[in-house]
């Protein structure tokens, strides 16, 4: 099954499914771990392992944070790799590659997309290769059966919307609002048009992100969207009130 | 003059450039291209442009021949490029004020600058002071520390100044900071990038606002030495905006050699230095929307660089210098900071001029070149910024006890004070 076959498969049971996230090494590959068996046991759906950046300049200031932390504790790609391929070994759901494109580009696409199939991925997020710029990328990631997830913005317009429509696959990550992670969004009318005009452009699953952090927001998704993009509610719980009050929050969006 | 235009294609010099840029931003892009073309069509524009500059920041700057270095050296015969006589004192204003035009243009009312020396922060914030606009200056904590003149004077100016404590502290985390903001702001912020890199249309159009230097100095060389051309055209390469500037005027001159001077720290052994294209040290990479030589590791993680000069302290370089050096017409040295302190220690005592750090790099590449060629030959280095600024690391550097002692009893009197 592709993708977005798997997704669909999926959504038979619930109406939106969770995609949650960490930066691989933060705070260590071992929390990752723990972070990994909880959202298995809340029954989350797809993952993002983030491959930690020097330069995240997309990400807001708690991932920054944690992207340099991992770096200072000396993550180094290959433990990114070593990580995802033990997820995909012990639990069902999707891994997903997140990360910047110089992270891809130096080990070569071609080689990367051949070794995030090998451990498991099922597609890439890379939030500063918008789809123009090197399609020896897309290339890539096509030829070993991974999509590359396209981001559709409020900013852009609806030409462009298609276009990226033309160009998704698998499913596509619409940003809920202008600005860099880890800041609260009020789901309101202004998102809802969002997403409508997201809808009209893209006939594959939508995944909603930048800001859910309740079950209210994911309840707000329901009917409107497929897939609740949790972030930095989780990283901040764990940060702040330790892997049990993660664990709820979780629990509580699933 | 050799066409910056005619060698882009979609945004890339060579394999270099692109607009790595996340999806929020395409759309500003898109206007800021549409609105930059727009305007580089227009003649007035540019009139416009010099205008501006001629009656706000002593422009066109003259050239000064170093008379007495020059003949110490026993050499090449040295002219200096003066855009330390900016407004300002360095040639930042001529790209802030460029974009500055730009923003009326596009009815935008809020700065965000990232920089590195302060010189770029300064400039922005004189540019937002004169032309009403808010203005947001993000700035490595590390640089706080290192230009901490430059700090009160942007905050004096109106400037709200954030200090960045990401990453290593510096430019590039600076760089990062100012895109965050952006992607929040573009309704009514304009990025003003401070140098010749990120993503298109950025490397082209601080290049173009730039090229007055160039322009300037070939007229002006024309009048000076008719039918001649300089033996080497020499700037120091931050990110490679004011070697952009000058190099445009004399790109188009076969028999000119066209030579960057990048931070060569500590040398080139370790990685204390900031020498991307000079021996080849950087890789090819893509960060901060645009694809050129870093210096990384074999992750892709950028490294830490070091510089006496904060200004050249920076991972990247302007894709359009990686398209020159891979095609062999720029040559790269790499000065280390003991021969740039000894260079700076020169100029002001035998010619009574005070170059800024990232500037004494050029000059530091310049006394090297000139004792090798004839006395008929004829180097022009831009003289990028005047080291006013620089105090403090200067004198760190010259060992000057009486302004120890004067820093000191300043300190004093501030702590009694409270
Ligand atoms: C005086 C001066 N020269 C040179 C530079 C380096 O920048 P660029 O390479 O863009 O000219 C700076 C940067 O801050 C500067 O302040």
């Amino acid at each position: 099954m592709n993708l977005e076959q798997h997704i669909r498969e999926r959504l038979k049971k619930k109406p939106v499914l969770v995609m949650s996230h960490l930066i691989c090494g933060y705070p260590s590959l071992d929390d990752n771990r723990q972070m990994l068996q909880i959202m298995h046991d809340a029954g989350v759906d797809l993952v993002e392992f983030q491959f930690p950046f020097s330069e995240p300049s997309a990400d807001g200031p708690v991932f920054t944070r944690a992207n340099q932390k991992a770096l200072d504790a000396g993550t180094r790609v290959a433990d990114c790799f070593e990580l995802m391929a033990w997820a995909s070994s012990k639990f069902s759901f999707m891994p997903v590659m997140m990360g910047y494109t110089n992270t891809v580009i130096q080990y070569g696409e071609d080689a990367f997309c051949q070794k995030i199939a090998a451990c498991g991925g099922r597609a890439l997020i890379i939030p500063d290769h918008p789809p123009e710029e090197d399609t020896q990328l897309l290339a890539a990631a096509k030829a070993h059966g991974l999509c590359v997830i396209m981001l559709m913005t409020p900013t852009n317009t609806d030409e462009r919307l298609h276009t990226l429509g033309t160009k998704a696959s698998g499913f596509v990550y619409g940003v809920a609002r202008r600005g860099v992670t880890g800041a609260k969004t009020a789901f309101d009318t202004g998102v809802a048009t969002c997403i409508d005009r997201y809808r009209h452009a893209t006939s594959l699953p939508l995944a909603i992100g930048f800001g859910i952090s309740s079950s209210d927001d994911v309840a707000f998704l329901k009917g409107r969207a497929e897939i609740a993009v949790v972030g930095t509610a989780f990283l901040t719980a764990w940060e702040t009130s330790g892997p049990d009050a993660a664990k709820q929050l979780l629990a509580a969006l699933t | 003059m050799w066409d910056i235009f005619a060698i882009e294609k979609n945004g890339y010099y060579g394999r270099y450039g692109g607009a790595y840029i996340p999806e929020i931003l395409h759309t500003t892009i898109e206007e800021l291209k549409s609105a930059f073309d727009q305007a580089r069509r227009d003649p007035e524009f540019w009139h416009a442009y010099e205008t501006l500059m001629g009656s706000y920041s002593c422009r066109p700057t003259p050239i000064t021949h170093l008379e007495n270095i020059s003949r110490d050296l026993g050499g090449a015969q040295i002219y200096l490029k003066r855009e330390d006589l900016n407004q300002t004192g360095a040639h930042k204003a001529n790209n802030v004020f460029g974009q500055g035009l730009l923003m009326q243009r596009m009815g935008k009312n809020r700065v965000i600058a990232e920089t590195g020396a302060g010189q770029h922060g300064v400039a922005s914030a004189t540019m937002a002071a004169r032309m009403g606009f808010k203005c947001t200056i993000y700035m490595g904590a590390d640089d706080v520390r290192r230009q901490r003149p430059n700090v009160f004077w942007m905050q004096q100016l109106g400037a709200e100044v954030i200090t960045v404590e990401d990453g290593t502290r510096t430019l590039k985390d600076a760089i990062n900071a100012a895109m965050r903001d952006w992607v929040g702001s573009m309704d009514h912020s304009h990025y003003v990038l401070g140098t010749a890199c990120g993503p298109h249309p950025y490397p082209q159009m601080v290049s173009y606002f730039q090229s007055i230097i160039g322009k300037e100095a070939r007229k002006q060389w024309e009048t000076m030495f008719p039918g001649e051309q300089p033996t080497a055209v020499i700037a120091c390469v931050g990110g490679g905006s004011n070697a952009m500037g000058l190099f445009q005027g004399f790109l188009d001159c076969d028999a000119c050699k066209i030579i960057g001077a990048e931070a060569g720290g500590r040398g080139l052994e370790g990685h204390a230095h900031a020498a991307r294209l000079a021996q080849h040290r950087g890789t090819e990479g893509i960060a901060h929307g645009y694809r050129t030589y870093f210096l990384q590791d074999e992750d892709g993680q950028m490294r830490d660089t070091h510089s006496v000069a904060a200004g050249l302290d920076y991972v990247g370089v302007s894709p359009i210098l990686s398209y020159l050096s891979d095609i062999g017409r720029l040559q790269s040295e790499a000065p280390t900071d003991v021969e740039v302190i000894a260079a700076l220690k020169k100029t002001i005592q035998r010619e009574g001029i005070i170059p800024a750090l990232e500037s004494s790099h050029a000059l530091a590449a310049a006394y090297r070149l000139a004792p090798t060629l004839p006395t008929s030959a004829r180097l022009l280095v831009s003289l990028s910024g005047r080291g006013d600024k620089d105090i403090f690391t200067i004198a760190d550097a010259l060992h000057d006890p009486a302004w120890e002692d004067f820093i000191t009893e300043t300190a004093e009197r501030y702590k009694k004070k409270r």
